[in-house]
């Protein structure tokens, strides 16, 4: 079949992809796009969350004839207006929030979803957002320290409530 | 013993002269932007032109002889393009890192499930799997042999390796086994001085490292009749030496490249798709990339040893430690994979850091027909810290004593003896770092108004009623580096060169970044040693000298040593070029901010004019002080290069009717010798922690008859940040003078310590024994 989509606001399109296929393995290896990683791939690690129509999802969870006509966007989709590092990104960067980096585009996405829904949020908050995402290497501690960095960036440069 | 003190004088030399993100700085590391833009090319990211997928079918039995294996329906499924069984293997059949006891594809039995029996290539993934599926293997089923007592008992339970299958090891299941006796050993008159005994049985599951990037590599055909792999490895070097008699390639048309790697944690110190990629590439003349599935993944390599300990330990009625007698089983499963250095750690270790003049040990590995087991963060000692360490509580109990203090009494220090008369000759500040840990403000009392913070969390399971919290300690030790003899070594490469009018150093090793963060420090390292600020990380390849593995704690101080003396080497050959050409005879030149700095005449020269289009390159292999083998049965030598100690305090609030844990806090204290990069390093002390946590309370690969019943990230848990508690870390700097500026291997004591607190604590709480790890909800409610 031909799915034809919009990834990171320009059109894609994937000839030839069968049936069983998930939005996951086209945007991996049919699209460009392998940001998007493939840790476990049953909906349980969040390493492959993306946008699906603004809502954060396990790309690995929705077949591809889903996003028909829809639009998707990645961790390649999260980088500021100029090109360079957008604010979460930066954030996971100087906090020590990356290691391997496996989990990172999962987390990037969703710590975004978080941060736009509640700018400023608790602790409690963020363990309770990124509990979908596992991560082996941190601890979580510095992707707690990220979090609450981007938040504190975003909120100083008037992006907060 | 051997010790080197002029050496160790000229390793802790002033940095007088800080360099811009050189050592004991934090700077950013430098694949971290790629990784946040999602650019970052892992292993299972890779992409040629005409390339096919490969994949394995593998056993569903764990111990099954083949009488035949049928592949012709495999073959005729369209967009398939090989199937290989072992008959199609040009060279050797077996593998090993220790021992090649391990066939590549299984010849004519196999000895585990999920053992690969035969290789597809196909042109999509999917079609390779199904086709795979269509293989008809022939298997005639046998009891599987899982258990210490059916291992111990070849004459009425078989053999997992036939005698004659294995010269080196002829006597029944026995992998490997060290024995150790230090002091007058353990007989009835030693006991007989001790005041208060305690002995206890303990139970290790079996942990898997669970990596998040699964095990994938892209193998090429070369124009040679080589292969060039790209791979995500902890040791490209050892990889290649195993691959290269299957292949029956000589090794130097093996050319292997670090691709980006998903976390390692000793799950990739064995071989896992490598050859079979290169066999499919090699008969295909395509590349061929595999990416295993989490399932495969489970399958595909080998776990923390499951271990069955039991210990007895004597003291005086004041605390002090009269002896301590112990036995260790690990079950090391269908392959030997490196259970017999783990053995040789659970001996070596297996005591703890205490100070015990009588002492006996027999730590075994086995062969059996449960999944393989080898390398896992904390590798042999983590096993037995659960044990000694919940015997320090118990004896403590015992006595009526604090078991902080109980622990400071017995702590060794540095100059005390090991039990295997090693002497402790670089700072061992085991009471201080338990100090500290006790020292540390508790985190408040809970509080019950917000549902998260309980056990049970938003499954709203409680609102406070029947919470208990609990608090304990625990300490660890871990060897730093290959211990026993290895000849462990590493090289670096290091080129100092004018581009852009500016110096730039190019670091290359073979050293495997697995998310650690050793490239880094090496550009930390080039940077302190050379005054530059622009370094260049070359990729890891096999086209320079071994780097040894990146486990056992040991890249910074091995492969971070390698780079000192050739970034070293550079400047003197740089000097030198400045003494013959501007005839300097200073004594007390430095390279500082890109220039030739004396400390009593000031700037000489920039750098970039010293340099000129004449670029130096120096390579320098270096090598941690020797050790020496164990003896079998004393268990007596200089058997480690350094050692690693951290502390742990450990906050849970228990759910004492529904069994529900939740840890609180998890406090670290560790002594690093010097941290070269400060962030990178309580990284690993939160990381380590956290997999502590882990085995403590969740992680567990379960078995029935052999057969692995939780293959996925759906069954097998490990925690999540709402599982992980904030995770304070204290450090101390002691520098050991025998280690590249006195630092110290950092990434497993926290993994071998954290483990015991937080049961301790559980303990504490629940007032239950709590001898089996990991505990359940089952083992807090006695519920059957």
């Amino acid at each position: 079949m031909r799915v034809v989509f919009t990834a990171n606001g320009r059109p894609v399109e994937a000839d030839d992809v069968w049936e069983g296929e998930s939005l996951l393995y086209v945007l991996r290896e049919r699209v460009g796009l392998p940001g998007s990683k493939n840790a476990c791939e049953q909906g349980e690690c969040g390493s492959c969350t993306v946008y699906l129509d603004g809502v954060p999802v396990c790309a690995c969870l929705v077949a591809a004839g889903q996003v028909q006509g829809r639009e998707v966007r990645t961790v390649e989709g999260l980088a500021g207006p100029d090109g360079g590092l957008g604010p979460v990104q930066q954030a996971f960067l100087d906090a020590g929030a990356v290691q391997c980096g496996f989990c990172t585009p999962g987390l990037l996405v969703q710590t975004d979803a978080l941060l736009a829904q509640r700018p400023r949020p608790s602790d409690a908050d963020i363990r309770e957002a990124l509990s979908g995402n596992l991560c082996r290497c941190t601890g979580y501690e510095k992707i707690m320290d990220a979090v609450r960095l981007a938040s504190a960036r975003i909120a100083g440069a008037g992006g907060g409530e | 013993m051997t010790t080197r003190p002029v050496q160790a004088e000229k390793n802790l030399q002033r940095i007088d002269q800080a360099s811009k993100d050189g050592i004991g700085q934090s700077p950013l590391r430098p694949d971290g932007t790629l990784k946040v833009k999602g650019e970052f090319a892992y292993s299972s990211d890779l992409w040629h032109e005409d390339m096919l997928w490969g994949t394995a079918l593998r056993s569903p039995h764990p111990r099954a002889n083949i009488r035949s294996v049928d592949v012709s329906a495999a073959l005729a499924v369209p967009g398939v393009h090989a199937v290989l069984t072992h008959e199609d293997i040009p060279g050797a059949k077996f593998y090993g890192l220790e021992i090649a006891d391990q066939p590549a594809l299984a010849v004519d039995k196999v000895r585990y499930q999920g053992e690969p029996v035969a290789l597809v290539a196909a042109d999509h993934p999917e079609t390779a799997r199904r086709a795979a599926k269509r293989i008809v293997v022939d298997y005639e089923v046998l009891t599987p042999i899982t258990t210490e007592q059916q291992c111990l008992d070849p004459e009425t339970h078989g053999y997992v390796h036939e005698p004659h299958e294995y010269k080196a090891r002829a006597h029944g299941n026995l992998c490997h086994e060290q024995r150790l006796v230090a002091g007058r050993g353990v007989t009835d008159e030693v006991r007989a001085l001790a005041d208060v005994v305690v002995a206890g049985e303990y139970e290790v599951g079996m942990q898997d490292q669970a990596f998040l990037g699964p095990e994938s590599g892209l193998a090429v055909p070369a124009e040679d009749g080589g292969v060039d792999l790209y791979i995500a490895t902890q040791w490209l070097h050892a990889d290649r030496q195993q691959m290269a008699p299957v292949l029956a390639l000589p090794e130097e048309r093996i050319r292997l490249t670090l691709a980006g790697v998903g976390g390692a944690f000793g799950g990739r110190e064995d071989l896992s798709m490598q050859i079979h990629a290169c066999l499919l590439a090699l008969h295909t003349r395509r590349p061929v990339k595999i990416v295993y599935s989490r399932d495969e993944s489970f399958f595909g390599h080998v776990h923390r040893h499951p271990a069955r300990m039991r210990y007895e330990h004597g003291a005086t009625r004041d605390g002090k430690l009269v002896f301590a007698d112990c036995r260790i089983v690990l079950d090391g499963g269908a392959y030997a994979s490196t259970s017999a250095a783990v053995a040789g750690n659970a001996a070596s270790l297996g005591h703890g850091p205490y100070v015990i003049p009588n002492v006996r040990m027999h730590a075994l590995a086995l062969y059996s027909n449960n999944p393989p087991c080898g390398a896992m963060r904390g590798f042999g000692a983590v096993q037995a810290a659960f044990g000694y360490e919940s015997q320090m509580d118990r004896l403590a109990a015992a006595l009526g004593m604090d078991p902080v203090e109980l622990r400071q009494l017995n702590a060794v220090a540095q100059g005390d003896l090991m039990p295997t008369g090693q002497p402790i000759d670089a700072p061992a500040p085991v009471a201080e770092l338990l100090q500290r840990a006790k020292d540390r403000p508790l985190p408040p009392p809970l509080d019950p108004s917000d549902q998260r913070a309980l056990p049970g969390a938003l499954s709203n399971t409680s609102h406070g009623e029947g919470i208990v919290r609990g608090v304990g300690y625990s300490v660890g030790i871990k060897n730093v580096g290959f211990s026993e003899g290895f000849d462990d070594y590493s090289t670096a490469r290091v080129r100092l060169e004018v581009i852009g009018g500016e110096p730039v150093a190019l670091v290359h090793t073979a050293a495997a970044e697995v998310g650690q963060g050793g490239i880094t420090v090496h550009a930390q390292i080039a940077r302190t040693e050379l005054g530059v600020e622009r370094v260049t990380i070359h990729p890891a390849t096999t086209g320079i000298g071994s780097a040894g593995s990146t486990s056992a704690s040991r890249q910074t101080y091995m492969t971070g040593g390698a780079v000192k003396l050739a970034a070293e080497a550079v400047r003197e050959v740089l000097l030198d070029r400045g003494r013959r050409r501007y005839g300097w005879t200073h004594r007390d030149l430095t390279l500082t901010g890109g220039q030739v700095v004396s400390a009593s005449a000031g700037v000489l020269a920039p750098l970039a004019e010293l340099l000129g289009d004449e670029p130096v390159e120096q390579t320098r292999v270096h090598r941690h002080r020797p050790t020496a083998a164990l003896d079998p049965e004393t268990g007596q030598g200089f058997g480690h290069v350094q050692y690693s100690f951290c502390a742990n305090r450990a906050v849970v609030d228990v759910d004492v009717e529904l069994g529900l844990v939740r840890v609180v806090e998890l406090t670290a204290v560790q002594d690093v010798g010097r941290a070269l990069n400060p962030l990178a390093v309580v990284g690993q002390i939160h990381g380590g922690c956290t997999q502590a946590l882990g085995l403590a309370v969740m992680e567990e690969i379960v078995l029935t008859d052999g057969k692995v019943r939780n293959a996925s990230f759906t069954d097998y848990l490990i925690p999540t940040i709402l599982d992980t508690p904030p995770i304070p870390v204290e450090l101390l700097e002691l520098p050991d003078p025998h280690a590249p500026y006195g630092l110290r291997g950092v990434g497993e004591a926290p993994t071998v310590s954290a483990t015991p607190s937080i049961v301790a604590a559980i303990r504490q709480a629940t007032g239950k024994a709590l001898t089996r790890i990991p505990v359940r909800p089952e083992h807090l409610t006695d519920t059957p």
